[in-house]
């Protein structure tokens, strides 16, 4: 199994006329993904390589029934897009756009959560999620991973994630499914609710946790594995020696004060009974090493 | 984007939040016009973005055109934890009877807007919070909801502010949550917030952090962002559009995406050696981009080894490689440099680098391997 995406899904890409959208929509298509639709105002009834294209969300979901959507437009533009594929129904929004404005993401969070609890952001600025051979919607590239389990990954950063899927799909060592949930001040879905699922995944046997400076995200994510997890969780926190005070490129790796450092994370999942690498190689290779011991 | 107390005052009064009369200046002359301006007695305050201001000697009180000159020959110039001063700005003094604090923010864990409001101000914050931690009236605030007066004068009568600064105050923070939201700040804090002697409630301080993510709706940011940069590198590495960050050591640092550039930090620490920056390609490590960076890292003297960490993933790694390879033959390289490229199509990558290799420039498979042997040439 997997959490959230699998072979059933069927994905509107919002902005698949786009560039970028245009890309990774059909890279997504090509890895066997059920990109059923585009959606780009003012352009319905074109196509995109034999994708129709609809003028908006409620369209595509009516003629294609699509269960999921795929935001791929620019900052500016990104929150309405979300806003309109909830009130279209989608049930899962996967937003890679970066740069959005905090207020927007605050506010859009918020709106999702009031009037739409049943739908689940991922994103924004995130890389994606791919359930290896079954279906991936965002700009992960599809090869670098390994269907079959047993290792389900959460991460913060976008480039970490790609090299851990690298490192274990090296070792023969598959996953059920990766998340990157991105490292914006307000993600739609955390750690937490990664954790929840793939706590509940019978096939998912272990999990890789990677995360960065900034937030409390971690911690919280301790608390939660120490109470209700017992799957083994190896992580890796990148940031130690980060200056503090410093945007290091996310808005969510910034360290202010003693709050959010990598050693306080570090310290707290510990505590938790995770096992904490101290690089990324490091961590795929002791994943490695757990699921040989899995049997 | 933080902003000087004199800009953050020039954006609460955008929202009609109450700021002394005051100007800024850059010499001694320009501090005396400004406070002939405002009126005496005024203060003069140094511009920084930096706290411990008063402690340091940056903020002086000045009665008459004299005293200002002496201030402003005093604090212009000075060496504030590092920070020079350029600027001076010169308000008149007010006459404070109460000093609090106020400040909006985003609390991450929430995922709400958070107020904090505390009769206890004009003091460290923090120290407030560690170890009083009551005396701070937090107030989350949906931004679906936004904050309307009556919320905020229940707010202000929690925090115990005094009963004739109540009313003014309430008012004063939903325009201060205006600004904090449509001005699209990731901080907006008031310390001291103070009620006058007479009774007016007015920002003594201004603490403002812009999210620039939010600058395409705010052209008028366009002037605040003229600022000195003290360190040369990141002023060439801003001017070339690169995400970098000066730091003391000596391994020159490039690699693609922010977790990855800070994982690379910590490796070369891990195996004794000390970064000389912090600096994010990006997704696109093509040959442009590959020769600033290599042009920003080879000017910067303490720089002995450089490494270079790309993990390809929709990027491939020939494309990374024919970037560097551009690169080495546009920038003439004063340090050893390290290679360390992996992901798509790492084979065809490496293949390609193969014949550019030499004693100068050298390819290690791994993360962990390619930092020790940076950290080892650097030595």
């Amino acid at each position: 199994m997997s959490i959230f995406v699998d072979e059933t899904t069927t994905v509107v890409v919002q902005g698949l006329t786009g560039g970028q959208g245009r890309f990774h929509g059909l890279r997504n298509r090509d890895y066997g993904t059920k990109v059923v639709a585009g959606v780009t105002p003012g352009k319905g009834g074109t196509d995109v390589e034999g994708v129709p294209i609809y003028d908006t969300v409620a369209e595509a979901v009516e003629v294609t029934g699509a269960t999921a959507s795929f935001v791929v437009v620019p900052p500016r533009f990104a929150c309405d897009a979300i806003l309109e594929a909830a009130d279209a129904g989608i049930s899962l929004i996967v937003c890679i756009t970066e740069f959005i404005p905090a207020q927007d993401e605050a506010l859009t969070y918020n709106r999702l959560v009031r009037e739409h609890p049943g739908t689940r952001l991922i994103g924004p600025n995130c890389p994606g999620i791919i359930s290896p051979g079954k279906a991936n919607i965002g700009i992960t590239a599809g090869d670098i991973a390994l269907p079959g389990g047993p290792v389900g990954i959460v991460s913060r950063s976008g480039t970490l994630t790609y090299q851990a899927l690298h490192e274990l799909s090296q070792q023969g060592v598959g996953q059920t499914t990766c998340v990157g949930i991105g490292g914006d001040p307000v993600p739609g879905t955390n750690f937490i609710d990664c954790l929840e699922a793939f706590q509940a995944d019978p096939e998912t046997r272990a999990v890789m946790m990677i995360g960065e400076i900034g937030g409390s995200e971690e911690e919280r994510a301790a608390d939660y594995i120490g109470q209700h997890m017992d799957k083994p969780v190896i992580a890796y926190i990148a940031g130690v020696t980060a200056p503090p005070g410093r945007k290091m490129g996310h808005a969510g790796a910034i360290i202010s004060g003693s709050q959010g450092t990598a050693q306080a994370k570090i310290d707290a999942l510990r505590e938790a009974g995770v096992t904490v690498a101290s690089n990324p190689t490091e961590a795929g290779e002791m994943m490695v090493e757990i699921v040989r011991g899995l049997g | 984007m933080d902003l000087y107390e004199y800009q953050g005052k020039q954006y609460f009064a955008r929202f009609g939040i109450p700021v002394s009369p005051g100007g800024i200046a850059k010499s001694v002359d320009e501090a005396v016009a400004q406070a002939e301006a405002a009126g005496y007695p005024v203060v003069v305050k140094a511009q920084v973005k930096v706290g411990g201001r008063g402690k340091a000697g940056g903020i002086k009180l000045a009665a008459d055109p004299d005293e200002v000159r002496r201030a402003a020959e005093a604090i212009l110039g000075m060496d504030i934890r590092g920070h020079t001063v350029h600027r001076v700005w010169v308000e008149h003094a007010s006459d404070i009877a109460k000093e609090y604090y106020a400040s909006f923010t985003l609390d991450r864990p929430a995922k709400l807007h958070l107020g904090m409001l505390s009769a206890a101000g004009g003091v460290e914050i923090e120290e407030v919070a560690a170890t009083n931690p009551e005396a701070i009236a937090r107030l989350h605030v949906n931004p679906c909801d936004g904050l309307d007066e009556q919320t905020a004068r229940r707010w202000v009568d929690e925090a115990g502010l005094d009963e004739e600064a109540r009313e003014e105050a309430a008012r004063l923070l939903v325009r201060l949550y205006r600004c904090f939201v449509e001005g699209d700040c990731d901080l907006a804090e008031i310390n001291p917030l103070i009620l006058t002697t007479d009774g007016k409630v007015h920002a003594l301080d201004a603490k403002v952090t812009l999210d620039e993510n939010a600058a395409f709706r705010h052209l008028e940011w366009e002037e605040l962002a003229e600022d000195e940069i003290e360190d040369p590198r990141e002023k060439m590495a801003k001017e070339k559009g690169l995400n970098y960050i000066g730091l003391e050591g000596s391994v020159g640092i490039i690699a693609n995406g922010a977790g990855l550039a800070m994982s690379t930090l910590d490796v070369v620490n891990q195996v004794g050696g000390k970064a000389a920056n912090f600096l994010d390609i990006g997704g696109g490590a093509n040959a442009e981009v590959m020769t600033a960076a290599l042009e920003v890292i080879n000017a910067d003297p303490s720089v002995k080894a450089i490494l270079v960490n790309i993990f390809g993933g929709i990027t491939r790694v020939d494309d990374v490689a024919n970037g560097v390879i551009a690169a080495l033959a546009n920038v003439e390289i004063h340090s050893p440099i390290v290679l360390r490229l992996d992901g798509t199509n790492a084979e065809a990558g490496r293949a390609l680098l193969a014949s550019h290799l030499s004693d100068s420039v050298l390819a290690e498979p791994t993360m962990l391997a390619a930092a020790r042997r940076a950290v080892e040439l650097a030595r």
